[in-house]
């Protein structure tokens, strides 16, 4: 009797994982995640940059003209969507983007990076997701914005869009500006 | 007026779908024939007004109905006109009606195609599978309407996802819902024999077709989605172990378990309760499948729109349903697995071995998909689990499965020395092992997995044709549709585990910057680039490459990649060109302008055999339809059917 049970104790479990799951995602948006940074500077750091780990980037180094934090992997699905919208939006020009290596290894971002094209003016390296701590970063992909005087104005989680570019991060940056 | 009617239907189907699962269960439980009888043209009422509806919506489709909120989002005046029936299923709404269409097909079907049943049987499964059609269509009622209007109307509408304007999606919804609704028929089956207490051979017999069926259509959906994806996402990858994915292979994977298992169950009588519940879970994931791709709980490529009130609703219906089965299954299911006894070394090891393969890389998808949800809920932060887990422990479970696969058809039932089918395979493992070996050396840039390719392919090839022959040489029994189908099947995985191995190991790929009369060359095709020109569709824009493709002197192949902008607006869509052959895909695919001067980015491939994985898919379907024309399903009692 008690295996036949099994399958059904099994199955509560899962059910009840799928209902915080739905939980979770009703009531917030889940890409409007708040973070606390906003309005704050952004969080000291310094970390190499991919490929020349002798150059090391410090917060002040980004000071002076806003720029777009973009976190990435290439672990991650959802990075490969959005990365043509951020390739058009670096390629634009109207703002400067700045690509953050989450949890990866060099070999397979830069294979990622060949593959798919690097918009990025530069990018930060963080194989072991330390400093993305301070940032509060979850996962990839997420995207900051931070403005020319090193204060974060906007974060998002999960693939940007087009409609995301328009509505908020372009508004956003002439808002502040 | 029409979209009025089609809700009407609607209505009437949602109305008649309630009274299909109380008449006959009553009936059945009272002994009462007359309400017995009512499940059959209950059945075909429920169909007839579903088909009504969705007639009546792909109607406002054609007429440009943008009255209608769903025709608006989804559809324009410019859209072709074979997209404006392809876009009734291209959104949420529409593909759940498709998706209850083909349930109350698959119930219409099993009202017609079930003469020799007792009522009583018929009665439990049609009213079962009425019971699935009242969740989904009150499902549709209350919170995604195909009909509902829009205010005030709009005099455009705005396209159909481009990405869906394809002919491989014309076909891969209606295929892959035809797979996993076609579970519903094993599961009403099961739960048909659970409500009974009676599980003799029988029920098995009867269900065994239509598992057959439905697992053959699946495989086709998703082979179909693959090829697609494909040529379409220009990423050049057939796979992506993306959670869509992985959701709807979990309901192939233990439905391929249950083919087996249900063999065995009406043969030797074993595995009772085991059967049962595999029939339970093949349906409960395809109701997992619904459930993860359409309340975005698990964000994915195939990011269809989610809304948490549908999501709350499907998660009910399936604690309904699979908490449900499974407290009948605890209740229910026989207490002492019956059967006839067999022996360490058997068929039915094997065959137990087979299913706790399946089942467990099943299992292994299924932690794998949820985890980052898990992960999430628990606060452990947002993870990713990504196609390095699935891919390795993937081939880890199908090792053996392929180890296995040659054994099990000349192995006999009950008991069987282990030392004869060694001793009829041992020659062809050999064999196997060699190619391996010659493999190695000829390809330029062969890998371990190069060589497993071959092995696999050589290996489950021969074992197989062993089977066929020592068929041949014993009794002159001749084939059972039965054994051709599984000889086609298994041929199949061969082939399809072929083409995935030498792929993955031998394809090499290029970006280049490429200006127009530039020419690369990869493993011995020179790839001239001659420029690119502005092109016109029926709904969008297009610049289109031209590439020709020479080996040595001789041209093989033009070929025309695009990047197309539809004129509704959106992101560009990239149309790859391939030049297909037997043994390799020759594939190019335009990125991103350069410069003014007419340079490009161009990313070419070659991809060696990578059409066996869809012609090894192929060769599964194939079998599994076979099978379900074998002649023992059409008989009424054991005692006629083959041995």
């Amino acid at each position: 009797m008690m295996s036949r049970l099994l399958p059904l104790l099994a199955f509560i479990a899962l059910a009840a994982l799928l209902f915080v799951g739905v939980r979770m995602n009703s009531g917030k948006d889940n890409s409007a995640i708040p973070s606390p940074l906003i309005g704050k500077p952004a969080p000291e750091f310094s970390l190499p940059v991919l490929n020349q780990e002798n150059r090391i980037i410090k917060t002040s180094d980004l000071k002076g003209r806003p720029y777009l934090l973009n976190v990435w992997g290439s672990w991650c699905p959802a990075c490969q969507i959005e990365h043509p919208v951020i390739s058009e939006l670096a390629r634009s020009g109207k703002l400067k983007v700045v690509g953050y290596n989450y949890k990866d290894e060099t070999d397979a971002a830069n294979k990622w990076l060949q593959q798919f094209g690097n918009p990025y003016d530069l990018i930060l390296f963080d194989d072991s997701g330390r400093v993305a701590l301070d940032w509060g970063i979850y996962g990839a992909p997420e995207t900051f914005l931070i403005d020319a005087k090193g204060i974060v104005r906007w974060k998002h989680v999960g693939p940007i869009t087009p409609e995301i570019i328009e509505q908020e991060i372009l508004p956003a940056l002439e808002s502040k500006q | 007026m029409i979209p009025e009617l089609g809700q009407i239907s609607l209505i009437l189907s949602l109305l008649i779908a309630f009274l299909l699962s109380c008449l006959p269960l009553w009936g059945a439980h009272r002994n009462n024939t007359v309400l017995m009888q009512t499940a059959r043209p209950l059945a075909h009422a429920q169909l007839l007004f579903i088909v009504l509806a969705f007639v009546l919506l792909t109607y406002s489709f054609t007429v440009h109905d943008f009255s209608v909120a769903y025709v608006q989002r989804n559809s324009n005046t410019l859209l072709p006109f074979i997209y404006q029936i392809s876009a009734v299923w291209g959104a949420h709404e529409g593909s759940l009606l498709l998706w209850i269409m083909i349930l109350c097909i698959w119930t219409s079907a099993v009202a017609i195609f079930s003469r020799q049943l007792p009522d009583k049987v018929i009665a439990r499964v049609l009213a079962v599978m009425g019971m699935i059609g009242v969740g989904f269509i009150s499902f549709m009622l209350f919170t995604s309407d195909p009909f509902t209007r829009a205010f005030p109307v709009q005099s455009e509408g705005i396209d159909l996802n481009p990405l869906l304007q394809d002919p491989g999606l014309i076909f891969h919804p209606p295929l892959l819902y035809t797979g996993y609704v076609g579970f519903a028929v094993a599961f009403a089956f099961a739960i048909a024999a659970l409500i009974d207490g009676k599980l003799d051979a029988q029920w098995i017999r009867w269900s065994r077709p239509w598992t057959n069926i439905a697992w053959a259509f699946l495989t086709l959906g998703i082979a179909l989605g693959s090829f697609w994806a494909y040529y379409e996402l220009g990423w050049g990858g057939w796979w992506f172990w993306d959670p869509v994915e992985n959701s709807i292979f979990m309901p192939w994977l233990v439905g391929a378990a249950l083919i087996h298992s249900q063999a065995v169950t009406e043969k030797r009588g074993s595995f009772k309760s085991w059967t049962l519940l595999l029939a339970i879970a093949a349906f409960s994931l395809s109701l997992l499948a619904t459930f993860l791709v359409r309340s975005g709980v698990i964000t994915s490529v195939h990011a269809f729109a989610s809304d948490p009130a549908r999501g709350i609703f499907i998660l009910t219906f399936l604690v309904l349903v699979v908490g449900g089965s499974l407290v009948l299954f605890a209740f229910r299911a026989p207490g002492k697995e019956g059967g006839q006894a067999f022996k360490a070394y058997s068929r039915e090891t094997l065959l137990l071995l087979n299913n706790l393969l399946l089942a467990a890389a099943a299992l292994m998808i299924l932690i794998g998909t949820l985890y980052p949800l898990f992960a999430d809920a628990l606060e452990l932060g947002k993870i990713s689990v990504g196609s390095p887990y699935f891919g390795f422990m993937f081939s880890l479970l199908m090792l053996p499965l392929v180890m296995l696969l040659p054994f099990g058809p000349i192995t006999r039932w009950q008991s069987e020395q282990a030392s004869k089918p060694i001793k009829l395979l041992l020659p062809w493992a050999i064999l196997a092992l060699g190619f391996g070996a010659i493999s190695f050396f000829f390809w330029p840039g062969s890998t371990i997995k190069t060589i497993g390719g071959v092995i696999a392919a050589v290996w489950i090839l021969c074992g197989t044709l062993v089977f066929v022959r020592s068929r041949f040489k014993s009794s002159g029994n001749g084939f059972t549709a039965e054994m051709i189908g599984m000889v086609s099947a298994h041929i199949g995985v061969g082939i399809f585990f072929f083409g995935v191995l030498m792929t993955e190991s031998l394809s090499i790929e290029k970006d280049v910057a490429a200006k127009p009369g530039s020419s690369f060359s990869l493993r011995g095709y020179d790839f001239q680039f001659k420029g690119v020109e502005q092109i016109e569709g029926p709904n969008y824009m297009a610049d289109q490459g031209t590439v020709v493709i020479r080996k040595g002197e001789s041209i093989i192949a033009t070929l025309y990649p695009e990047k197309r902008m539809y004129a509704s607006g959106g992101n560009s869509m990239t149309e790859a060109a391939i030049d297909s052959g037997i043994t390799r895909d020759l594939y190019v695919a335009l990125g991103e302008p350069l410069d003014n001067e007419g340079s490009w980015a161009l990313r070419l491939y070659v991809k060696p055999f990578i059409r066996f994985i869809w012609l090894g898919a192929l060769l599964m379907a194939i079998g599994g339809f076979i099978i379900s024309f074998d002649k023992r399903f059409k008989k009424r009692h054991a005692n006629e059917a083959n041995p």
